[in-house]
């Protein structure tokens, strides 16, 4: 580590901190429908779009009413994606003539189910399969719905705890609209005018032609990048334009551009931490939970820049000094990227500006660790602030009973359903990470043990192949390509494919979308597990959150005294800390040690995955 | 001055509640029997985890066998594995017998006074004599002296002395009569003087005898809503830990076909580490903490009607407090003479003991008492006087004595005027503003004048009963504000509320009055305790969260309250808010407690499970547990056995609750999250090495 790397990291620190206040109090303001400076022009434009889709703005929603709303909201929407990229071919914007015959139905479906639930995972390589339409309108536009509908919910829940014997939390159409109008859309529309001066491309020409230095031809992928890329990272979303996402000179020119990746994708998760303590009346709650997710964060930042910077000892071995730059960018360098690294996965983001998969196996455990955190650290946009919400609520429920009195949070008694609903929620992602990761790690697909792969001379022996093959073909793969057995699709092997496959299904479920990029994912039977796990992570965690939030709303808050349990002081975020901690690692620890624990104690005994 | 102030605690006498010794041979015998009868599965099952811990030893019970029979796989490890797994289900079970089994006590001894008891029912005026057991609500019967009586009732004629040891343990006989609030008579309790008619209100089978052996027995014992909760949160967790283990194993295969070495653990090995994760040290004695916190109430001598009330005590933010009887002595005592100008204070102190010599109230025994000390005026002997007494009585309001010529009267300060003024006497002012400083700092006046001359005026005080003002502080300290009720004017019960150190009083209070506020309380949020003993009582006690009936009070309170102080001390109240906080204490530091725990397994277990696949995982191994680096047995069955026996070391803490001080929440989070959750964490460590090396040295494993 050098002090350069440490106050890198700091700097950005001292950045978010500065920058959660006005963004919270501003969007505080925006939901509890006050006037803010941009209302003159922005309140008209509010109430057209309510009063051109019918929207009673006074409404007040049921937690039943919001959920449904919801989720109708993301699924016509996941449908109207899942159309549009099969129809890609016949659609405008597509100077590549690109056909739609890549985008194969499990992939159109784990596409529009990864841009729907704000995990942008990516199976494919977008430069290849999917024009300038797709992105900007069958995917892009998910990553506003997905974001808005995040803070929503966030809103939401923080609305449950702040209102007194409520029978609703709020009003869904009003918190997206505003959420969109006032908060991504002015952001997003300075945030891109400033790519594009930084070098980023906003066109639709076709890709350019180019010949290298070594002689060979080149075509340069182009496209609206700087629009996309503006909302990809401040709604945490992360799906990069290019395959390689923001490791690409053209999402990601400059380490300015890099440091104001990594701030924005923490602008509004950390900003909802202030917006939640001023909701409820108390804005050292708000900062409870904002220290809180700034240990774990900084604890993160830390063990993973300090993993890359002593690098492999074996590599060093062989007389490369320094740390580990295996999949980094060099304009980035090694905080550059373990920073970027532990932001992207401390939220849902899910960009990577660099590779992964070739970090050390400690370096690469902290992304995975974040995500397995449930996101929580900052996190999605809202998805954060509700996660953690959950974790608060658990924290008060197993201490609280200490202090003599049952559980309250905020004044807010922690009962039964509350219980239940926060241990089905946390349950459910522990579920689906452990359980598809087992399924993954040993699923038996014919041809079995090894891949078996035909060229176009041996159809006939293809054709010969079970019928169960087809789930681990690789799409439109030539020569033709059945991985067989599901753990073959990954890169390397022993604990280090372990740590691929466990990786990408922590990344489905907690709709990170960022990769460890190990893994051939492009596969019906990768396609369809890694979007059912997107959403089971989405849809099952949301609604019994807003179930809670309905609950919560419903109750009389006692008024707090010197016998509450105080959850705004360093003994609750220890607490809440702690808490995450230990949940994460009751449940993880056994998975985590045959993956990146026995690859990292193998690594300093010399040997390598 | 002299105050005297009888001792309130009930220490003193003999009680049949008093708490037995926590292990009294008898209860424990009684438990290691029941602990057996308690494997039936379908009572395990409302236990979540039990049941998972339960369903592991028939696993591994049945792999044992198989091992045993078929001569593979390694019996010694599988069948210690499967002893230790019963043993846990057992301990538990134990723990909730123990808990149980002082309840029983007491109910055996209950029972043994509910006799069967002839009834002497009044039909028509008609007398005859019926078994106590075919009496119906709304029947009358008579009990004359040494009658039993046959059911809970009220008195509608008469007045006797009764007997209520059987239910209050208290020997000293106390009154009941008809009309007004000591109307209620308990069946199974004897009348010894006199002779009352009684109106039955309970049909046999639901009366109050019954209903305390099936509270105190458990029979009726439901959840509370907050130990419901908690199991949720307890079940969630080991589902949680549920799937942590069964994937291991496929995670497990995989590792041994990517490393090519070892194999994956065995179910013997899983089992144990599940049942090592779960939270089965809270699990096994969540239980016992409700149960046993239910009989620190009866301990106290007051019935808890639900395991509700007694949590709700905990939770409550609000005292109700009625002055006379709770935070002040029952009466009013002289604490000063104040004479007029020109009068000399020992002639007031001689006026004001002689008035009083044949006052046999507390007031005036406490001027003759205030005389004495402090001016040396000893009682005279007042036979050799012509001394003619003028008691005190509602309409003349004023007492005294006319003896040898004179006449000293005291009393309501507009009375003696009066009295002086018809004497052909004068009153001066000073009188007047004397009476309104007394009146204005909460005191009673009471003027003194020897026939037209006005001497002055005595200070009558309500005394505040010692050491409340420390308990208020320490309520106030917890997060509880007290309210005092009484019927005084405000300016008085503002004197008494500031000496008291109550937060708040409620003045010239009216059972309407005291609704109001505590529908106010509730609706801002608060829990609201309250006591009382009266019929118009009856519908805040039901309106209050914790609502405590005096066992003296009518039978219309008792049903109302969802507690009855058999002791019918209202100071009792918040003895039940600390017993309260004492209850949800214990769950939540032996659920910290539990869950603290598993880090240690952890790193006991994994290293040993995969240490023929990664044998370098041994470097988690920092215990450097014996046997870990070859074979996973002894670390295994180490952890298996600390999670055991950890139930039976914490049985006395769920049962006598974890020590509580009154102070704030931070104050008391802080020290119970070192004290339960640190130490939860670094605790197993030592022991768990203590035992391995134990194991490996008698070879064990």
């Amino acid at each position: 580590m050098t002090t350069n790397g440490t106050l890198q990291i700091l700097f950005f620190c001292a950045i978010v901190f500065a920058l959660t206040k006005p963004m919270g109090a501003y969007m505080a303001r925006v939901f509890e429908g006050e006037k803010t400076l941009l209302s003159p022009i922005l309140r008209p434009l509010e109430r057209l779009c309510y009063r051109l889709f019918g929207v009673n703005e006074e409404q007040d929603m049921r937690w039943t009413t919001y959920a449904f709303a919801l989720v109708a909201f993301s699924l016509v929407g996941m449908l109207a994606s899942y159309l549009l990229l099969r129809m890609q071919g016949i659609l405008p914007f597509n100077p590549q003539g690109l056909s739609g015959k890549e985008m194969t139905p499990d992939l159109a479906f784990n596409t529009s189910a990864s841009f729907t639930t704000n995990t942008n995972w990516q199976s494919y390589v977008p430069e290849a399969t999917v024009s300038y339409f797709s992105n900007m309108v069958s995917l892009a536009i998910h990553n506003w719905m997905s974001a808005a509908s995040g803070i929503a919910i966030a809103i939401a829940l923080v609305r449950g705890l702040a209102r007194k014997s409520a029978n609703g939390i709020g009003n869904f159409w009003v918190d997206i609209t505003r959420a969109t109008l006032y908060i991504l859309l002015p952001i997003c529309f300075v945030y891109a005018i400033v790519l594009v001066q930084q070098g980023v491309p906003q066109n639709f020409s076709a890709y350019t032609k180019a010949t290298g230095l070594e002689g060979g031809a080149q075509s340069i992928a182009q496209g609206p990048v700087a629009s996309q890329e503006a909302i990809k990272m401040l709604g945490t979303n992360g799906g990069g334009f290019f395959n390689a996402n923001s490791s690409h000179p053209y999402e990601n020119p400059t380490p300015l551009v890099n440091f104001l990746q990594m701030v924005s994708i923490f602008l509004i998760p950390a900003g909802l931490t202030y917006t939640f303590g001023k909701m409820v009346g108390n804005k050292r709650q708000g900062w409870a939970l904002f220290a809180a997710m700034s240990v774990v964060f900084l604890a993160g930042a830390f063990v993973c820049y300090g993993a890359e910077a002593s690098g492999n000892p074996q590599v060093q071995a062989l007389g490369v000094p320094g740390g580990n730059m295996e999949g980094k960018e060099t304009r980035f360098g090694i905080p550059g990227s373990a920073l970027f690294a532990t932001v992207t996965t401390d939220a849902s983001c899910g960009a990577v500006n660099a590779m992964h998969d070739s970090f050390t196996p400690l370096g690469g455990m902290v992304p995975l660790v974040n995500m397995m955190s449930g996101e929580v650290i900052f996190g999605g946009v809202g998805a954060g602030l509700y996660g953690m919400l959950m974790f608060a609520i658990i924290a008060v429920f197993i201490a609280g009973l200490m202090v003599g009195r049952t559980p309250e949070y905020i004044g807010k008694k922690i009962e039964k359903y509350e219980v239940k609903m926060a241990m089905l929620a946390s349950l459910i992602l522990a579920a689906s990470i452990l359980g598809f990761a087992a399924v993954g790690s040993n699923m038996n697909l014919p041809p079995g043990k090894d891949s078996a792969t035909f060229t176009d001379a041996q159809k006939a022996d293809e054709a010969k192949m079970p019928p169960l093959a087809m789930w681990n073909h690789v799409n439109n793969s030539s020569p033709s390509n059945y991985y067989g057995a599901t753990y073959n699709n990954v890169n390397n092997s022993g604990p280090h494919g372990f740590s691929e496959i466990l990786y990408a299904y922590t990344s489905a479920t907690g709709n990170n979308g960022s990769a460890f990029a190990g893994i051939t994912a492009n596969t019906p039977f990768w396609n369809a597990t890694l979007a059912i796990a997107m959403l089971i992570g989405r849809f099952l965690m949301i609604i019994p959150l807003l179930a809670i939030a309905g609950s919560l709303a419903k109750k009389v808050p006692a008024p707090a005294t010197s016998g509450t349990f105080p959850t705004d002081s360093g003994t609750f975020v220890a607490l809440l800390v702690g808490t995450v901690v230990l949940v994460g690692a009751l449940t993880y620890l056994p998975a985590l040690a045959l993956g990146p624990i026995v690859e990292h104690i193998h690594m300093n005994g010399g040997k390598l995955w | 001055m002299v105050t005297q102030i009888k001792p309130q605690t009930q220490d003193n006498r003999p009680r049949k509640n008093a708490p037995k010794s926590l292990f009294d041979p008898k209860i424990i015998k009684r438990a290691l029997v029941e602990s057996f009868l308690k494997l039936d599965p379908r009572l395990v099952a409302k236990n979540p985890v039990m049941f998972v811990v339960e369903v592991g030893s028939v696993i591994t019970t049945y792999l044992w066998i198989k091992e045993v029979a078929t001569h593979t796989g390694n019996p010694l490890f599988t069948g210690q594995v499967t002893l230790w797994l019963w043993f846990t289900v057992l301990f538990a079970n134990f723990a909730e017998a123990m808990a149980e089994g002082r309840g029983k006590a007491q109910a055996d001894t209950l029972r043994k006074t509910k006799t069967e008891t002839v009834a002497r029912k009044l039909t028509n005026n008609r007398e005859e004599r019926v078994s106590a057991a075919l009496l119906r609500r709304g029947d009358l019967v008579v009990c004359e002296v040494n009658d039993v009586i046959p059911g809970d009732g009220d008195v509608v004629e008469g007045i006797a002395s009764v007997d209520e040891s059987a239910i209050t343990g208290e020997s000293a006989p106390v009154i009941r009569e008809s009309g007004g609030d000591r109307s209620a008579v308990t069946g199974g309790t004897k009348v010894l003087s006199d002779r009352i008619v009684i109106r039955i209100t309970a049909n046999p089978g639901e009366g109050f005898i019954d209903r305390m052996i099936a509270l105190v027995e458990g029979a009726q014992r439901q959840k509370t809503p907050n130990e419901i909760a908690l199991s949720i949160l307890l079940a969630g967790l080991t589902i949680v830990f549920l799937l942590a283990v069964v994937t291991l194993l496929p995670f497990a295969a995989y590792s041994v076909r990517a490393a090519g070495s070892g194999t994956p653990p065995t179910i013997t090995v899983l089992t144990a580490l599940l049942v090592c994760l779960i939270p089965t040290t809270i699990g096994g004695l969540l239980s016992a903490i409700g149960i046993a916190g239910m009989d620190r109430v009866m301990q106290h001598n007051v019935l808890a009607m639900s395991g509700k009330a007694v949590e709700a005590a905990g939770d409550v933010n609000t005292l109700l407090l009625d002055k006379t009887g709770t935070i002040t002595l029952g009466n009013r005592q002289a604490v000063e003479f104040i004479p007029l100008k020109g009068v000399d204070i020992s002639e007031l102190a001689n006026a004001a003991q002689l008035s009083s010599l044949a006052d046999e109230t507390p007031e005036g025994r406490s001027i003759v008492v205030l005389a004495k000390e402090t001016y040396g005026l000893r009682g005279r002997e007042l036979a050799s006087h012509e001394a003619e007494f003028i008691p005190f009585t509602a309409q003349t309001r004023m007492s005294g004595v006319n003896m040898d010529g004179v006449q000293v009267r005291k009393g309501a300060t507009a009375k003696v005027k009066e009295f002086v003024v018809l004497q052909g006497g004068t009153c001066p002012n000073e009188l007047d503003d004397i009476v309104t400083r007394i009146a204005s700092i909460g005191g009673t006046p009471l003027a003194v004048a020897l026939n037209d001359k006005p001497l002055g005026v005595i200070y009558l005080k309500d005394v505040v009963k010692g050491g409340m003002k420390e308990r208020f502080d320490a309520l106030r300290a917890m997060g509880i504000k007290t309210v005092m009720i009484t019927g005084d004017n405000p300016l008085t019960a503002k004197s008494i509320a500031d000496e008291a150190g109550v937060d708040d009083f409620l003045a010239e209070a009216t059972p309407e009055d005291k609704m109001n506020l505590i529908k106010r309380e509730q609706e801002g949020g608060k829990l609201v305790a309250m006591t009382g003993d009266g019929t118009n009582d009856a519908p805040a006690l039901a309106q209050a969260d914790v609502g405590v009936a005096m066992n003296t009070g009518t039978q219309a309170a008792k049903e109302a309250g969802n507690m009855v102080d058999l002791d019918s001390n209202p100071t009792k109240l918040i003895e039940i808010v600390e017993i309260g906080k004492q209850l949800l204490m214990t769950r939540g530091a032996l659920t910290t407690f539990s869950i603290a725990n598993d880090i240690s397994k952890y790193f006991a277990i994994i290293p040993a499970m995969f240490i023929t696949t990664f044998p370098v995982l041994g470097a988690l191994n920092f215990l450097r547990l014996t046997n870990a680096g070859t074979t996973p047995e002894s670390a295994i069955l180490a952890c298996v056995i600390f999670n055991a026996i950890i139930i039976i070391g914490l049985i006395p803490l769920a049962l006598r609750g974890v020590a509580y001080r009154p102070m704030n929440a931070g104050a008391v989070l802080r020290i119970n999250l070192i004290k339960f959750g640190l130490v939860g964490v670094l605790l197993p460590f030592p022991f768990i090495m203590a035992i391995d090396w134990l194991l490996t040295h008698l070879h064990l494993a």
